[in-house]
């Protein structure tokens, strides 16, 4: 994917760097504001996944540049403490029940009932837009984790990531189901060709995922993070689904939201019970941190709904001009 | 290897029948129940329709509604937390009257 537009200081010394427009870093690595953090951080993860056109891989593990990303790391954790909360210590045993009241208290705004109910077509492709970033890479940030984990919770995440990736039949991948979705919004399926048109809020949900899954340390939060992406799935997916059916979708645009429907019904009892509950019993220092990983993915995720329908409100497009 | 080929198991092939016989000869699987969830079936499983016609089941593990309440039946799709289904892990045993 082609690097994207610079939006503040960092950014844009990121940027120069590893599009060869700059030989270093400069020493300030304070952002400008929420956008230039989340773009800079996006661009240095980016290096992990699939890189950037015309950028040599070996940036990836530059000194340099890890050391800047950690600067930025510093202050989007400190962010998502005071978001999220810290993370506390927890009865590892509870850890399952404990995070179905997290998505049972979960009050995020509805976005999933607006775009059941009321939104445009326009709004809907601009939901659609935002997800792409995260979509067309689906599942790979916890792909991550697997090596870091042994016997039970690794099966169960195994268990999930197969289905996630379609059990091997490439059609059914839901990261190339979500290409059906793209394409009858007429959208670009390229991976990360929205990048440069999502909002920080946007970016942020996928740098958390990136932060957990880049870092051993985070392993626990990613599971965290995991557990609440598919214990608050199989109901928005109904109502995306039906919304896009209300706006003419066939069987093909709405199959990644079908798909998810049941997938996820599944997934969730094997994220809560399998995946987290054996991994905190296994790893009981770090059960509260499975919890902190759930409260991150909700809490940035409500965040996100939020903008986007406060732009709608106010009769705007919630993607960048 | 057992051979689980005995006379008794021997039903014609087709239809319903010859599915059981199938599956009481090769198949392996385990069915979980969630607290407050569906059942998760695991292993070497068919679905099918009292009449015998597969129901597909699209993965490898599924979820069955216990529930009652899943528009997508058999398959559970999570309406059960709507609902506030509440049902343990093990065998129910009323108690004695
Ligand atoms: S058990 Fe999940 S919908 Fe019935
Ligand atoms: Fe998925
Ligand atoms: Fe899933």
């Amino acid at each position: 994917m082609k690097l994207p537009a610079p939006r503040g200081a960092v950014s844009t010394a990121v940027i120069d760097l590893l599009g060869g427009k700059a030989a270093t870093l400069p020493r300030t690595t304070t952002p400008d504001d929420d956008e230039d953090l989340h773009l800079a951080l996006f661009v240095c993860y980016e290096m992990a996944y699939r890189g950037w056109d015309g950028v040599d891989d070996r940036w990836e593990w530059d000194p340099e540049l890890l050391r800047l990303r950690a600067a930025l790391e510093q202050r989007f954790e400190a962010d998502l403490h005071a978001l999220a909360g810290p993370p506390e210590h927890v009865d590892p045993e509870t850890v399952p029940h404990r995070l179905t009241e997290l998505v049972t208290a979960d009050d995020g705004p509805s976005l999933s009932g607006r775009l059941r109910s009321r939104a445009t077509y326009e709004q809907f492709r601009e939901f659609v837009t935002h997800r792409s970033v995260y979509h067309l890479r689906e599942a790979d940030p916890h792909t991550y984790v697997i090596p870091r984990l042994a016997g039970r919770p690794k099966a169960a995440l195994i268990e999930i990531q197969l289905d996630e990736y379609g059990g091997g039949v490439v059609s059914k991948m839901h990261q190339e189901l979500f290409k059906r979705t793209m394409s009858w919004f007429g959208l670009d399926l390229t991976y990360g060709a929205y990048v440069d048109a999502v909002p920080a809020a946007t970016l942020a949900t996928n740098n958390v995922m990136s932060l957990f899954a880049l870092h051993r340390r985070n392993r626990a939060a990613l599971l965290g993070h995991l557990a609440a992406y598919e214990m608050t799935s199989s109901i928005p997916n109904r109502a995306y689904a039906g919304g896009l059916r209300r706006l003419g979708g066939d069987a093909s645009a709405t199959a990644f939201y079908d798909e998810h429907v049941e997938a996820d019904a599944v997934h969730e009892q094997i994220a809560a019970h399998d995946l987290c509950g054996s991994f905190a019993v296994a790893e009981p220092e770090l059960a509260g941190d499975v919890l902190y990983g759930a409260r991150c993915a909700l809490a940035l995720d409500a965040r996100w709904a939020g903008t986007v329908l406060a732009s709608w409100d106010a009769g705007r497009s919630s993607l960048r001009e | 290897m057992p051979d689980d080929t005995g006379d008794g198991d021997r039903l014609p092939a087709g239809g319903l029948a010859g599915r059981l016989a199938g599956i009481r000869s090769a198949m392996s699987s385990t069915i979980i129940p969630y607290e407050d969830g569906p059942l998760i079936v695991r292993g070497d499983f068919e679905i099918v329709t009292p009449d015998g016609a597969p129901i597909e089941a699209g993965r490898a593990t599924v979820a069955l509604c216990r529930c009652g309440k899943s528009a997508i039946k058999p398959f559970c799709d999570g309406t059960h937390k709507v609902i506030n289904f509440r049902a343990g892990t093990d065998r129910v045993t009323p108690p004695p009257r």
